[in-house]
């Protein structure tokens, strides 16, 4: 076992289990925090998988910038007195088994490709250049999209959420 | 019982040996916990919460093939438009929940049942 394999165990045990206190917690605010010690997780994970420029990413945009947004939710969805915030949940025996049923096929999936999968490909190497290349390259029609797209959600975000419309 | 124990004893062996299938079962976990999150939950942020561990686990599995079987980026940069379209739709979300809370003085996604007053 080398030290590779005991830094991905460490990372998708806190990955794992934190996602398990985000689905299950009873409080809004336990779920929040546990969010982000599986955003830092799976941002361990690109590290490990050569993805140094994503996991940066991963802990800008995920951490700094959609969990403060989850969280602004939370405080100004609940009426905060304390920190006490409960919430119910529904379905419980047809989301398990819908559940058991996923994951069942993606196992069996995976179970009959674990033997034949190989070592990784490429060397490890800085990733940034070469993916900034590639946006500018080949991905630049997505990429000038995806732009229009975060223009329109923006401007759509701010327009809904605006509190007292004249118009 | 035979191949069972064959099983196990091939899986031990298996276990410490990280591949391209570990981080894909850990992404199958998590896209499972996504799934039950969103399912199960009535608070309209917890679905949320529940969309992002679903994009997240999408994103180890494009990064981990990306990485294990191709000998280029074009995985990562698929997840990177992924993140983008992640902050767009977490952005637009807020926003309608907001509303939401504003016009029903609750995000009980049971009880938000009409579009229109």
């Amino acid at each position: 076992m080398q030290l590779f394999d005991i830094v991905f165990y460490v990372f998708a045990f806190i990955t794992v289990v934190s996602a398990f206190i985000v689905v299950f917690s009873k409080n809004i605010i336990y779920a929040a925090f546990s969010l982000l010690f599986t955003f830092f997780g799976v941002a361990g994970l690109y590290v490990l998988l050569n993805a140094d420029f994503l996991a940066v990413t991963q802990v800008l945009i995920y951490v700094g910038g959609i969990l403060v947004l989850l969280l602004f939710g939370v405080m100004l969805t609940n009426k905060v007195i304390n920190v006490e915030i409960k919430t119910g949940t529904i379905q419980t025996v047809p989301a398990l088994i819908l559940v058991a049923v996923v994951a069942g096929s993606l196992a069996g999936l995976f179970y009959s490709m674990w033997r034949t999968t190989g070592s990784p490909q490429a060397s490890v190497s800085a990733t940034t250049r070469t993916l900034g290349e590639l946006l500018m390259t080949s991905y630049l029609l997505p990429f000038e999209i995806a732009s229009v797209i975060l223009l329109v959600a923006l401007i759509g975000a701010a327009m809904t959420a605006r509190r007292n419309r004249k118009a | 019982m035979g191949s069972l124990e064959s099983f196990a004893r091939e899986f031990v062996a298996w276990l410490p040996h990280v591949q391209l299938a570990h981080f894909l079962i850990v992404s199958a976990i998590l896209f499972a916990f996504g799934i039950y999150g969103i399912a199960t939950r009535r608070n309209a942020i917890l679905v949320l919460m529940g969309v992002e561990l679903v994009l997240n686990a999408a994103n180890i599995n494009f990064i981990a093939f990306a990485r294990y079987t191709g000998t280029n980026l074009d995985g990562q940069v698929a997840a990177i438009f992924v993140i983008i379209l992640a902050a767009a739709e977490a952005a637009v979300a807020l926003a309608i929940v907001l509303n939401i809370y504003h016009r029903f003085q609750t995000v009980n996604v049971d009880e938000v049942s009409s579009l229109k007053e």
